[in-house]
């Protein structure tokens, strides 16, 4: 289904990245796992798209936040996979706290990961994907982002701003063949949700249950191949922002 | 300087006489936005070989040709 298409996932090495990853590379994607944190597990990741789907697979170390970083790393993947079709911008980060008592570097750097990273990625892929007359863009955004969620204003506020920009840009590089499209989690069983594991929004979840990163995955294999989707904001959430 | 190369691509582009492009003629005049630029610089690339980023706004065929001159030093 995604035989002969690259993608790039950040924050891949674990977590929802990492399930979307394999998903892609299950589908027949060759796939660059971009990570900040942790090679051995990126690695992991690699060698299970390699060995488990046959497909092309390799690891780049980039802080998405940093505007020449991710330039220099467009420039590398393109030079090893030759172009990119998919991008999934996922990586994100949580430095949680109530306003009253937020630092202002806790907001800025979350913003600057969880937002600027996603614009820095597009800013250096549009080319590419102006080039091909073709392009996918996924931006993980959250339920937070939606309905708000008390002691994350920062990392609602980004998550709500990935949403105006997958609009934007979906509006802007529609006429060449370009979508974009938002993704927004509930609560998922990752490293990330481990500390809410006893939150009473759990609760409130009419389905009963956090959701698994393959939820996540299967979405992101959905709108990487809906041709007729663009712009949109896709609930993933077991019901809680409904 | 790279005059005749954009005015070729314009005319190709548009379907315009490549006389009738002019250094004052702007883009929009011509029927290109500003997303049609950024990619008519992509094909100016391919053109004549260079590899520049657009990071700013150009008006005319002139603003153009000016802007890849600079950034060509």
């Amino acid at each position: 289904m995604l035989k002969g298409k690259v993608a790039l996932v950040t924050g891949a090495s674990r977590g929802i990245g990492e399930a979307i990853a394999k998903k892609f590379a299950s589908l027949g994607a060759d796939v660059a796992v971009i990570y900040a944190g942790s090679q051995e597990k990126a690695e992991a990741v690699v060698k299970s798209c390699e060995a488990d789907f046959g497909v092309k697979a390799k690891a780049y170390k980039c802080d998405v936040s940093d505007f020449e970083a991710t330039k220099e790393l467009v420039s590398q993947v393109k030079e090893d996979f030759g172009t990119v079709h998919i991008l999934v911008n996922n990586a994100g980060i949580t430095k949680d706290g109530l306003i009253a008592m937020m630092k202002e570097d806790s907001f800025d750097a979350v913003i600057d990961t969880n937002l600027k990273g996603a614009f820095n990625m597009i800013r250096h892929l549009t080319g590419i994907f102006m080039r091909n007359r073709e392009g996918c863009i996924i931006n993980i955004s959250s339920v937070a982002g939606i309905m708000g969620n008390a002691g994350q204003v920062n990392y609602s506020a980004s998550k709500a701003g990935l949403i105006g920009l997958t609009k934007s840009v979906a509006k802007e590089l529609a006429p060449r063949g370009v979508r974009c499209n938002a993704i927004a989690p509930g609560f998922i069983a990752t490293d990330m949700t481990e500390a809410q594991a006893d939150s009473p929004l759990l609760k409130m979840i009419p389905l009963g249950k956090m959701g698994e990163t393959e939820d996540i995955a299967e979405a992101a294999a959905y709108l990487a191949t809906a041709k007729y989707v663009t712009g949109e904001t896709l609930r993933v959430d077991g019901g809680i922002a409904m | 300087m790279y005059f005749d190369a954009i005015a070729k691509i314009v005319s190709e582009r548009t379907g315009c006489e490549v006389a009738d492009v002019k250094p004052e003629s702007t883009f929009s005049e011509l029927g290109i936005d500003s997303l049609d630029t950024v990619e008519l610089l992509m094909n100016l690339e391919d053109e004549i070989g260079i590899e520049i980023e657009l990071d700013q706004k150009v008006e005319t065929i002139d603003d153009l040709n000016k802007f890849i001159q600079s950034k060509q030093g």
